[in-house]
């Protein structure tokens, strides 16, 4: 149906015929004929953009839109600004590739070093990549950058995300190295067995605020780490370093994170972004793309993919990482998000974010049966006890347009974001009563 | 092509000069003119052992990568830490930018005399 | 032109959030930020303005012709972006159950592309090609586990090969062995057989290889990789030439990675976000990852390479797409990739010479060593001075095999008039390559910047904005 061809079949056929054949077929003439396939592949037929478009609702339609997400868990519900999507979506930053050809593609180059400059600024680093495919990724791509000839181990923390501990750990298996999880105690590490897993280790993964959405005493776990002889390597929330102390000045090594909260849609999973950066130190050792600024021969501001001989492209097999995309308007999106938003708008959604969560569980804490697993201080999630069963309250809670929290064994993890209100929140505690006395 | 004939030469495009059974490493002007403006050094660490054929260290220009391969092994006795900051100075008096001294010399890979070496390269082309 | 850094003044801010109505609550002060992140502090109108400006200093598929080679820069389907921003996708949690439509995209896709590659089953969390060659091999190397035959450490890879491949098989500990072309610009075959052997894990192929040929021993590659017990890995980086025409399933391929970017037009973003999806025969099935927090792994999994389910608002735009193409429209669009190629090969071969003189399929590499040295007129000259003719240059100095290569991929979504223009910038530029080499050295001239100065920013990387004091 639609395929896009400008070119008619007739014009096609002169085509051919213009370079010397007479059959299509002549132009797979390498192709062995054994496998040549004689039958049209079993897939529908094409559709209009129409039916295309109806077919595609009618699935979305059977996905449930939430007014209200109380869930986390590595994915989260902010507000987003209408000027992110509207530039993101101009076709110029979308039709584009990587800005191999730096005379024509200094819009994405420059947003990319705006985006770098946005990220140092954020963590405290002082060299960001353009960024990976998500926060998981970017915290295994992190663990590799420390091992060295003498310290192969990764240690990460136990009540770090499952997933990035997975990701961590596959990483670690296909690339032949030890790997090891420093178990939580109460939900919160402790410095003394990160130090005594660290000894031999190249470095150590940790999370702020952690998988149970806990304050870790950040600088204490990265002196641990050092002193150990291991990088520290501290996964952050980026909406909540509008109000947390920055990886920089925790002292990390290291910074990675899920950028997805900066202005990228929930989009069940993807895309989003990792975001990774460095200590000025490791800079040549961090993977993936980076823009840099130089001249043109004229002596004019310019912006080029720059330190590329860490590259695959050019180091092939010795080159520490294949990565060789990021996630460019991905990054973008980021960027135009934090410039819209500004240091007290980040400080504010942090704020309201943390407001709402605190709210919440304190009224959720005072029906019989709730209360916070655990004692530390949290910023927007929290794991509580259910005297129901999770499953049951997170149907009373659908059938109201709200998403429960997530889930885990007998407890749930909840997640407060700016976009509640007190009203909405309230209307959430009403229902829970409501099952509860049922 | 700048051949100093006092140095020894490898096949990979490294020149050697023995001062007391100390052996200073550096890469030819032919290496350098082939890989373009070196942007970056990768050096040993000064202590360090090394053995023939290892990559004693590595050279960045703008588009390509270079092991510098040891032809000798020793021990690593000191580091052109100034290369760090100035690579550019690999480009422009490759004999005087060592790369690296090694001592405790036990083993050498066949070298070749600067005649040699031009030959050598002469037939590359 | 400005930074965003550079634009708008002190205390400038939107509001885009509520003062909110719960109690203010406090966290300990040892916790909290003592140096604020320094944003940029303006107004809407600048950032909407700032990044108007940037648009302007981009080239984009809809900006020109775009024939970099190996990318597969077609047209992006405008419904493909509004399909993927429908509440009912965007809105959705990763980790929410009621999300049957989600599920039904990934299943249908998976269905879909199974059928045009010759697989078993697909997954979608690898991110972008490279990402899917990396799992690719973790599940070779899972396989080889499990049949106890971890000493299979060698993976063949031919020299023409793109640079991930070799770096992806790093990354899953195995050792490479690259294999010479012959002079046909195929596997060498000879070179080939004598690599085979105990110790081997498998092969990574990718076919039409980055010369634009289609391998014709492709069979008997395979099949000897097989009987040395090995597995077959198809690098779909080009499938866009033969997609309804031949499936790897069918030429003896274990695995596959597409890149959805470029086969299944979504857009390529600047360099991203892509998917990558990894497709294998049933009997890796077990191997493919998961989420552990979802707990949805195969009992024998590898385990996974990043969060969730992959970057799903992509796959919704590639299923769009190939919904709207159907079974007649996904041979056409490869069949008239490949008649765009070979037309377009065809009129520019008298001024630059192919580099392997055959039909090709989707691209072709034409190679400069005669010019350069009789004119001193490089491949990046003659990129260069193709900009100053309004289109997009084409891949430079790849594959590294061919000495001063341009490798050009018109795609099939370039009517003929606008492969005709190609054409004639390409003889342009010869006629001045011939006429006025020097003025090549410096082209372009029509962009906002001239040649950037490379060295120096390798020399002396400035990665941020600094602020003034």
């Amino acid at each position: 149906m639609g395929n896009y061809l400008p070119s008619t079949p007739d014009e096609r056929q002169a085509m051919l015929e213009a370079i010397g054949y007479t059959e299509f077929s002549q132009l797979f003439a390498d192709v062995p004929e054994s496998v040549l396939l004689t039958e049209p592949l079993a897939i529908p037929n094409g559709l209009s953009e129409l039916e295309v478009l109806n077919k595609m609702q009618s699935l979305a339609d059977q996905n449930t839109v939430y007014q209200l997400i109380l869930r986390g868990a590595g994915a989260y519900d902010h507000y987003i600004p209408a000027i992110v999507s509207s530039v993101t979506s101009r076709e110029e930053f979308q039709t584009a590739y990587t800005p191999y050809q730096a005379e024509i593609s200094q819009g994405v180059l420059q947003s990319i070093f705006e985006y770098q400059t946005m990220i140092c600024e954020l963590t405290g680093m002082d060299v960001s990549n353009a960024s990976v495919y998500d926060g998981a990724s970017a915290a295994a791509e992190a663990a590799l950058m420390c091992v060295d000839r003498r310290r192969k181990k990764v240690v990460v923390a136990g009540n770090a995300h499952p997933d990035v501990v997975a990701t961590i750990r596959t990483y670690c298996w296909a690339r032949g190295l030890p790997f090891e999880v420093v178990p939580a105690r109460d939900g919160l590490l402790d410095a003394d067995s990160v130090r005594t897993a660290s000894t031999d280790a190249a470095c150590v993964y940790f999370q702020q605020p952690n998988f149970l959405g806990l304050i870790e005493d950040a600088p204490t776990i990265v002196e641990a780490a050092h002193t150990a002889g291991a990088k520290a390597i501290m996964g952050v929330n980026p909406i909540a370093l509008g109000l947390l102390k920055s990886p920089g000045e925790c002292g990390a090594d290291i910074a990675v994170g899920e950028g997805q909260p900066l202005g990228l849609p929930l989009s069940y999973g993807g895309p989003y972004l990792g975001f990774m950066a460095c200590k000025k130190q490791m800079m040549r050792s961090l993977p993936g793309r980076i823009a840099g600024e130089t001249k043109d021969k004229q002596g004019r501001r310019a912006y080029v993919l720059t330190l590329q001989a860490r590259e695959q492209h050019i180091r092939r097999e010795k080159a520490g990482s294949n990565l060789c995309t990021n996630q460019a308007l991905c990054a973008m999106a980021v960027a135009v998000y934090l410039g819209a938003m500004g240091s007290k708008g980040l400080a504010q959604a942090a704020q309201l974010s943390h407001n709402n969560a605190r709210y919440f569980a304190d009224q959720l804490t005072n029906i019989p049966g709730y209360a916070l697993v655990h004692d530390a201080p949290f910023f927007h999630e929290f794991l509580t006890s259910s005297p129901i069963s999770p499953e049951k309250l997170e149907q009373a809670l659908a059938q109201k347009g709200i998403l429960s929290g997530l889930p885990v064994g007998e407890n749930i993890l909840w997640c407060v974001t700016e976009k509640a209100t007190r009203a909405l929140l309230d209307q959430a505690i009403s229902i829970i009563r409501e099952v509860h006395a049922q | 092509m700048n051949t100093p004939k006092n140095l020894k030469y490898t096949k990979t495009h490294e020149w050697l000069l023995e001062e007391d059974g100390v052996y200073v490493i550096g890469i030819t002007d032919h290496a350098q003119s082939e890989l373009g403006d070196i942007v970056f050094i990768n050096l040993p660490l000064a202590d360090s052992d090394i053995s023939t054929g290892e990559a004693l260290a590595d050279v960045e220009s703008v588009k390509a990568v270079s092991d510098v391969i040891s032809p000798v092994t020793g021990v690593v006795s000191a580091v052109n830490e100034e290369l760090a900051d100035s690579p550019e100075k690999l480009n422009e008096q490759p004999y005087e930018a060592w790369i690296a001294k090694v001592r405790d010399v036990t083993e050498t890979e066949d070298l070749l005399t600067a005649e040699e070496y031009e030959a050598f390269v002469q037939s590359e082309a | 032109m400005k930074l965003i850094f550079e634009r708008g003044g002190s205390g400038r801010t939107m509001q885009y959030l509520p003062e909110g109505d719960t109690p203010k609550a406090v966290l300990p002060a040892h916790l909290l930020r003592q140096q604020p992140a320094r944003l940029p502090e303006v107004t809407e109108i600048e950032v909407g303005r700032h990044y108007a400006e940037l648009a302007k200093q981009v080239f984009g598929v809809v900006s020109g012709f775009y024939p970099l080679g190996s990318c597969t820069m077609k047209y992006n389907p405008r419904i493909n972006e509004r399909v993927a921003s429908l509440p009912g996708f965007a809105a959705i949690h990763p980790l929410q159950k009621d999300a049957e439509g989600c599920r039904g995209v990934l299943e249908l896709a998976e269905k879909l592309l199974c059928e045009i590659t010759g697989m078993d089953a697909m997954t979608f969390q690898p991110s972008a090609g490279a990402h899917g060659e990396l799992l690719g091999l973790m599940l070779i190397k899972k396989y080889h586990e499990q049949n106890g035959a971890l000493h299979r450490k060698k993976i063949i890879i031919p020299d023409a090969a793109h640079g991930t491949n070799p770096a992806s098989a790093s990354m899953a500990d195995f050792d490479v062995i690259n294999v010479p072309s012959d002079e046909n610009g195929c596997m060498d075959m000879d070179a080939f057989e004598k690599v085979l052997g105990a110790d081997v894990a498998g092969l990574m192929l990718t076919n039409p290889n980055t010369l634009g040929l289609f391998d014709p021993n492709v069979l008997a590659i395979t099949e000897k990789v097989h009987a040395c017990g090995g597995l077959c890995y198809y690098d779909g980086a080009n499938l866009n030439a033969i997609m309804g025409h031949v499936r790897p399933g069918d030429m003896g391929f274990d695995v596959v990675h597409l890149n959805l970017h470029k086969t299944f037009s979504t857009p390529h973003g600047g360099g991203g976000p892509g998917s990558g999806p990894v497709g294998c025969k049933e009997f890796l099935k077990d191997y493919m990852p998961g989420s552990a927090l979802m707990g949805n792994h195969p009992d024998r999994s590898v385990g996974q390479v990043r969060a969730f389910h992959g970057n799903f608002g992509v796959v919704v735009r590639a299923l769009t797409y190939i919904l709207t193409l159907g079974a007649d429209g996904i041979r056409e669009a490869s069949q008239t990739a490949v008649l765009n190629a070979n037309y377009l090969m065809h009129k520019i071969k008298e001024d630059f010479p192919v580099a392997y003189d055959h039909p090709c399929m989707h691209e072709f590499v034409l190679t400069l060593e005669q010019l350069k040295a009789e004119n001193g007129v490089s491949a990046m000259d003659v990129a260069k001075g193709l900009i100053d003719h309004g289109m997009h240059p084409p891949t430079m100095y790849f594959p590294l095999i061919v000495h001063e290569a341009l490798m050009v991929e018109p795609t099939e979504t370039e009517s003929r008039e606008a492969l005709d223009e190609a054409a004639k910038a390409f003889h342009a530029v010869r006629l001045q390559a011939d006429n006025d080499p020097e003025s090549l050295h410096n082209a372009p001239v029509s962009t906002p910047i001239g040649r950037p100065d490379d060295v120096a920013a390798a020399r002396d990387p400035i990665l941020r904005y600094t602020f003034p004091e």
